[in-house]
């Protein structure tokens, strides 16, 4: 089956599109975020490591990892559709770049909320100025200088060109933030608190996380077409399609 | 290409020289906000020592960025830049060049300052030093990287606010070893030239791509 992407490039097609796709994402989100929530609250053991253990309040990784690996992926595609709508002018590009933000934003809140939360057991404090929490409160403000700046201008096409540049320009950033919490050489990670690495970690409890995090980057598809579809009909609102679209709501 | 460039340069330097309260404020907002920190913290020698690197470096980032406002909006305002971006040369050349004439004209003072402040902060000589290599590699960076934000927010209402909003967090690794370096001279046995190794792999970085995108958003805002 060969599909003709181009089509879906035009806001009227993809408005239709998304409305049929965040259904299924929505359940799709639904049953992996609480089957890997399920998975990681009762299917994991209570203690977790050797000489100095983590008892329960482990368990808060099983959001907070999702939601922190999610928060970077989501500046990438935010960056990527940017880059998308530079190179190609494709209006779409932008707006589905200006529908990621906001969840990104939520979604780097939440990791540093939770961040906190374990900090306040496992350290004994809610903040430290660890390169990780530090790093992503810098994603965070990634995230808000994003939307400020496309809020602050009032003609959309500078807006979109403007704010995709500093998505562009803020990616440096990413590579950084990445290596700060998945440090490649313990000799280098003095500044670290404590130590994280993927490969240590147990694949019950790895498995778990991943499971939650394809649920809730499910949610972030449906959230985002939702939010898209928003963006298309306010920025299309004199346009034929969408007149007819109202007058046949207005109908049934 | 230099000509261009000398060219760019030249004229705006004259152009400051002629209103010179322009660059004498942004180096006495930085003295008065270095000075303002012993007053709110107590004078003790060892506080003093300990706040001197990171009230500096901070104070700098202010100054900084208080100055770009000023980068592009006055050549804004009377279409000069508009006629720049229209002949034939690069928009990254006379970016690059704007942004020395900036960095020489708000940057630079700085780090010849900076020993002043050093004193005030009863910083010892060595770390004076190496306050002044860390302001003189560190500051560029910091108007290349503002020159971006300048040109993004170029003719904005409330342009300044949303200004700090989008440099501030990418001046972030800057203000880190630049502070960083001047922290550990301090140290008996402390190493500064890895700190000072990364801020010039930052200057170089930045001088490569920042007028490249600075350029790219002149265009956005200018079309």
């Amino acid at each position: 089956m060969k599909i003709n992407w181009f089509r879906y490039s035009s806001p009227a097609t993809f408005y239709t599109l998304a409305g049929r796709m965040i259904p299924w994402f929505a359940v799709i989100a639904a049953l992996l975020t609480l089957a890997g929530l399920y998975w990681g609250f009762f299917e994991t053991p209570d203690r977790l490591g050797g000489s100095n253990p983590q008892k329960e309040y482990y368990r808060i990784i099983f959001l907070h990892v999702p939601a922190a690996w999610l928060s970077m992926w989501l500046y990438v595609v935010l960056a990527g559709w940017s880059a998308v709508g530079l190179v190609f002018n494709t209006r779409l590009s932008y707006m589905m770049a200006v529908a990621t933000a906001p969840t990104g934003a939520i979604f780097t809140f939440i990791a540093l909320w939770t961040g906190s939360f374990w900090g306040r057991t496992s350290w004994g404090t809610w903040w430290d100025w660890d390169p990780r929490l530090t790093s992503e409160l810098i994603l965070l403000f990634l995230y808000i200088g994003y939307m400020a700046l496309h809020s602050a201008i009032d003609d959309v096409r500078r807006a979109d060109r403007s704010s995709a540049l500093l998505a562009l320009v803020g990616l440096v950033c990413i590579p950084i933030i990445f290596w700060s919490i998945n440090c490649p050489d313990p000799n280098q990670c003095a500044a670290l608190h404590q130590r994280s690495a993927m490969d240590r970690v147990d694949p019950n409890i790895l498995w778990a996380m991943l499971v939650t995090t394809l649920g809730l980057w499910a949610y972030s598809f449906a959230v985002v077409f939702a939010r898209a579809r928003g963006v298309i009909l306010t920025r299309e609102a004199e346009a034929q399609w969408v007149r007819d679209l109202i007058a046949a709501e207005a109908k049934a | 290409m230099l000509r261009v460039f000398l060219c760019v340069l030249g004229r705006d330097i004259t152009l400051a020289m002629r209103r010179r309260t322009d660059v004498l404020t942004t180096l006495f907002f930085f003295v008065i906000v270095v000075s303002l920190f012993p007053l709110g913290v107590g004078t003790e020698r060892e506080t003093l020592r300990i706040l001197g690197p990171g009230v500096v470096w901070v104070a700098a980032l202010l100054a900084s960025m208080l100055a770009l406002e000023r980068l592009f909006a006055a050549d804004y305002d009377d279409g000069t830049l508009e006629q720049m971006l229209l002949t034939a040369q690069p928009p990254a050349l006379l970016v690059l060049a704007k942004v020395t004439a900036h960095w020489l004209l708000t940057g630079l003072p700085l780090v010849f300052i900076a020993p002043l402040i050093g004193l005030q902060y009863q910083l010892p000589g060595e770390a004076q030093w190496i306050m002044m290599v860390s302001l003189l590699i560190g500051t560029p960076v910091l108007s290349l990287i503002g020159a971006i934000g300048a040109a993004l927010t170029l003719g904005l209402r409330g342009g300044g606010i949303l200004l700090s909003l989008l440099i501030l967090p990418l001046y972030i690794p800057v203000l880190v070893y630049g502070a960083g370096a001047v922290t550990v001279s301090m140290i008996d046995l402390g190493d500064t030239q890895p700190y000072l190794s990364l801020l010039g792999a930052f200057l170089l970085l930045a001088l490569t791509l920042s007028p490249l995108a600075t350029g790219a958003a002149l265009r956005i805002a200018l079309e």
